[in-house]
């Protein structure tokens, strides 16, 4: 068998390449069915009454006017809850419906079920509860101080982890040079498009179906299933079309809420958030403080790092202990450090809780870690790219928590990438003004605006850690369909937007030499596919289809080997064929198959990690890194206040770019995200109360705010990963913020330690 | 009341309509159009874009009163059948969708822009698109689709 003939045999679209997604015309057309789309015959509406206070006392609740209103079907409270009022990701602290307490503004209260959304809305505005407002504790420094009321049984802090290397005490003296540092990051918000929305509809066997926008859709199965008082099997939840997610679908929503008022009126029931609801409808990024102490040579090594990080996990738990994990663990970025002295605390306030998103605590520390750079190189008098690649960590090298890091670590280069890429042009005098600070509004033609340019790297953990069992599930079922041969790829884990979906196709079409692959809608049919965050699904999910791929291959080739009398191993499947080592094709796999079906269904798991010690911070606690760099050059109104970022470049290491479309799309998204946090995308809270619940004052990035990008793309295989592969949602969300940050510090000399940059900060009124 | 309206060239009727309910509402919930989407619902992200007399507007902020006896052209209506139109090709080649949730807004108020401007330049195409709110793409293959549709388009 020459190469020749074998690419004659090649199979298209492929691993490495980009081709359409699956649901691409689909999308383009307005004929997706997202979780808002969905109808159904004799479908009534559920809205949900949420708390005005940030921290109150229920005296009682009314539904008695509510229920008389026409064309209200049900009113229920958490009295109405069959199963456990109670759920949670990591530890179940958040009730369904408020019984006698509320901790949050926005918490739910009672449900209402009606013919029409403002039947609804008038029937929750005919529920009176009374409320005793209570002092709301808002201030995480606070919570781990101990001041303020219990929030919860057990305190307000919700984890601590200490990070313990070296001995920062006994080097301190080594250090000629230390600066420190006191940051602040506001709370972001993931502003997903598609709003928490979804249908529940009641079965025969007593049990709900329920079709919904997720993350993960096992994790949501098992908390309904146990606030509904249900076996997991009655509880059957779909994926429905996801209009995005960030992390802001990794905790339920309206999930029980839609069950429970199904089951109560016998009718199929359908939910959706509008933008307000949405802002208190999911929980956001943790706000945090942080403060830090670096102490370097004169010849800029670092010596050691000093750190104290204030996570506000708000109301209820969510996902905080995990965020506080990445806080430390990854606190002082990709570099060697020889001796690392680390606080994190995550607490309960009575803020809006807070949990996953995009990027999920590796974001906050990395904000002060790379100002931190900066400040240090600033006083060391070198280019901040020089300090951070003379400190750069490399394959080999070793991490706070005593990990050695064991793929490539190509910090360095990354920096080296986006330093040498060619700089805009400055502002000449016929500069279009949408290209200025302040844009259209017409502020400037180039008077008091002054550029600057800034760096940042930043390191980001890739799949779940800390030992937990972090596995996913593939279901394959091949048979020939039409006369081709053709694929049912078939899993529960979640398509955001992200383009699994794709990927799963590409996977198979190179391991089975299939081009026709169908890929079954996401449910719990089939074994667990983990969650869409940790940006671990092509990783995880992706390595579940290749094994199902190889336990298929080998039942093939075993009756492939049976029939031509050829030993299975000189055997392969290549472009809908099987084809020998020495004799080249042997025959159709249509043939072979003829009506048979070869399915299998195959759990993957990646290498195992083990929990941090929790009085060092010790421990093989991530699977693998994601490292990404940025450059932006930033032009400033120093009188307005206005900054427009000018350009955003970007450099990453990918490990193996599956689909190069994919993976441009998730540095350019995930850049912006990080530019909204850099300039403008704030939750803006006072006294526990969200002051700005909507898209006309939480503003994101424009298109007119995005700037022009160049990426380069590094692809330095990971040898313990599926293809070499590594995750790249996060890691370009971290670095983005701090480039941008210290591009407008170069522009402006001002200090800048909180993000995002308002015009105040700059003009100084 | 009654809604008489002209949507993508069918002439379409809603009873019972609440006087309350926007455009948008009537498309999704009552004439089975839930192409055009609902991701804010006051008029900042553009995500429900559809042409009312041939003129882009956010169909949210439109009154389903307001629609009555005009004609609606929603991002259901641009497709020739089987065929895409090219803005519409463009989105999906370019790899600009992603989520999906801003893309049938885009593709209409790409649609307009190339009828107004054929050859954009890339400082038109963001002012242009600047009320379309996307959050996974970060805009830079949103940009390549408006420059590839152009193309096509002007071919």
């Amino acid at each position: 068998m020459t190469g020749s003939a074998t690419d004659r045999l090649a199979t298209s679209d492929g691993v490495g390449t980009s081709p359409q997604r699956p649901d691409g015309a689909l999308k383009a057309r307005g004929e997706f069915a997202y979780s808002s789309d969905l109808w159904h015959e004799d479908m009534i509406w559920g809205a949900t009454l949420r708390s005005p206070h940030p921290h109150a006392r229920i005296r009682r609740v009314d539904i008695t006017e509510a229920l008389k209103l026409p064309g209200v079907y049900a009113v229920l409270t958490h009295a109405d809850v069959p199963g456990t009022n109670l759920y949670g990701l990591e530890h179940a602290d958040q009730p369904v419906l408020a019984v006698d307490v509320v901790r949050y503004q926005g918490e739910p209260v009672a449900l209402v079920a009606a013919d029409h959304p403002e039947t609804a809305r008038r029937a929750l505005a005919r529920i009176t509860v009374d409320y005793t407002e209570l002092p709301p504790l808002t201030d995480a420094r606070a919570a781990v101080a101990g001041e303020g009321p219990e929030l919860h049984a057990g305190g307000n802090v919700v984890r601590h982890v200490p990070i313990r290397h070296g001995d920062v005490e006994a080097v301190r003296d080594q250090a000629d040079v230390v600066v420190t540092g006191d940051y602040e990051v506001g709370m972001q918000d993931q502003a997903f498009l598609g709003p928490e929305s979804g249908l529940a509809l009641p079965a025969e066997d007593g049990g709900v179906d329920l079709f919904v926008a997720t993350q993960w859709l096992h994790v949501d199965q098992r908390q309904v299933a146990t606030a509904l008082g249900l076996p997991p099997e009655k509880v059957r939840l779909t994926l429905a079309g996801v209009g995005g997610a960030f992390g802001g679908r990794e905790d339920l929503s309206m999930q029980v809420h839609a069950c429970l008022l199904a089951l109560y009126t016998g009718k199929p029931v359908k939910m959706v958030y509008n933008r307000e609801e949405s802002f208190f409808g999911h929980v956001h990024r943790h706000p945090a403080t942080l403060h830090y102490e670096h102490g370097a040579t004169r010849e800029g090594r670092l010596v050691y790092v000093k750190a104290a990080i204030y996570l506000d996990g708000g109301a209820y738990a969510s996902s905080t202990p995990a965020v506080v994990a990445n806080a430390a663990t990854l606190g002082v970025g990709p570099y060697d450090v020889p001796n690392v002295w680390i606080d994190c605390w995550g607490v309960y306030t009575n803020n809006p809780p807070c949990g996953a998103m995009r990027g999920f605590g590796a974001v906050q520390a990395g904000f002060a870690y790379e100002s931190q750079m900066d400040r240090l190189a600033a006083r060391l008098g070198m280019h901040p790219v020089d300090l951070r690649a003379r400190n750069a960590m490399a394959e080999g090298g070793v991490l706070p928590t005593g990990q050695v890091v064991d793929s490539a670590a190509p910090v360095a280069e990354l920096l080296r990438l986006v330093r040498q890429r060619p700089m805009p042009q400055a502002p000449g005098p016929d500069v279009d003004i949408r290209m200025m600070p302040g844009g259209v509004s017409n502020t400037t033609h180039g008077e008091g605006v002054v550029r600057g340019v800034g760096y940042a790297v930043g390191i980001k953990n890739i799949c779940f850690s800390e030992g937990f069992d972090d596995y996913s599930t593939a279901r394959l079922r091949l048979e020939v369909v039409g006369d081709e041969p053709s694929v049912m790829v078939h899993t529960a884990a979640a398509e955001v937007g992200q383009g699994l979906v794709t990927i799963e196709q590409q996977i198979v079409r190179t391991e089975l030499g299939v081009q026709q692959v169908t890929i079954h809608p996401a449910d719990t049919s089939v074994g667990n596919g983990g969650s869409s965050s940790a940006s671990r699904q092509t990783y995880v999910t992706g390595g579940a289809v290749r094994a199902a791929c190889e336990a298929v291959r080998s039942r093939v080739l075993t009756m492939a080997a049976a029939r031509w009398d050829v030993p299975r191993g000189e055997l392969s499947l290549q472009g809908g064929k099987i084809v020998a080592e020495r004799d080249g094709v042997l025959g159709d796999l249509v043939d072979l198959l003829g009506i048979q079906v070869v399915e299998q269904t195959v759990e993957w798991r990646h290498r195992p990690t083990e929990p941090l010690d929790p009085v060092t911070g010790q421990g093989r606690a991530h699977v693998q890194y994601g490292f990404a760099a940025h450059r932006a050059v930033v032009d400033v109104d120093t009188e307005l206040g206005l900054v427009r970022v000018v350009q955003l470049d970007c450099a990453q290491d990918v490990g193996r770019a599956m689909n190069p479309q994919a993976v441009l799309g998730q540095i350019h998204g995930g850049s912006a995200q990080g530019l909204g946090l850099a300039v403008m995308e704030e939750i803006q809270i006072t006294d526990g109360k969200v002051r700005n619940p909507s898209f006309t004052d939480y503003l994101i990035p424009t298109i007119l705010d995005m700037p022009p990008m160049n990426v380069d793309v590094l692809e330095l295989a990971d040898p313990h990963a599926p293809y070499g592969l590594r995750g790249v949602g996060e890691p370009p969300t971290i670095s983005s913020t701090p480039a941008i940050v210290a591009a407008i510090r170069a522009a402006t000399g001002l200090a800048l330690t909180r993000t995002p940059v308002r015009p105040e900060h700059i003009t100084g009124t | 009341m009654r809604l008489n309206v002209t949507v993508n060239s069918e002439h379409r009727t809603a009873d019972d309509v609440w006087a309350g309910e926007s455009l948008l509402y009537v498309l999704r919930e009552r004439l089975g159009l839930p192409g055009s989407k609902n991701a804010c619902e006051q008029g900042e992200c553009g995500s429900c874009t559809v042409y009312l007399d041939g003129t882009p507007v956010c169909a949210c902020l439109v009154a389903a009163g307001q629609a009555e006896g005009r004609e609606v052209r929603t991002v259901e209506g641009l497709a020739d059948g089987d065929a895409l139109d090219p803005v519409q090709e463009a989105f999906v080649a370019a790899g600009a969708v992603q989520c999906g949730f801003c893309t049938p807004g885009l593709i209409v108020a790409t649609h307009d822009l190339l009828r107004r401007v054929p050859r954009p330049s890339d400082e038109e195409i963001r002012e242009s698109l600047a009320g379309n709110l996307c959050r996974c793409t970060g805009y830079e293959k949103i940009l390549d689709a408006v420059r590839q549709a152009a193309a096509r388009v002007n071919a």
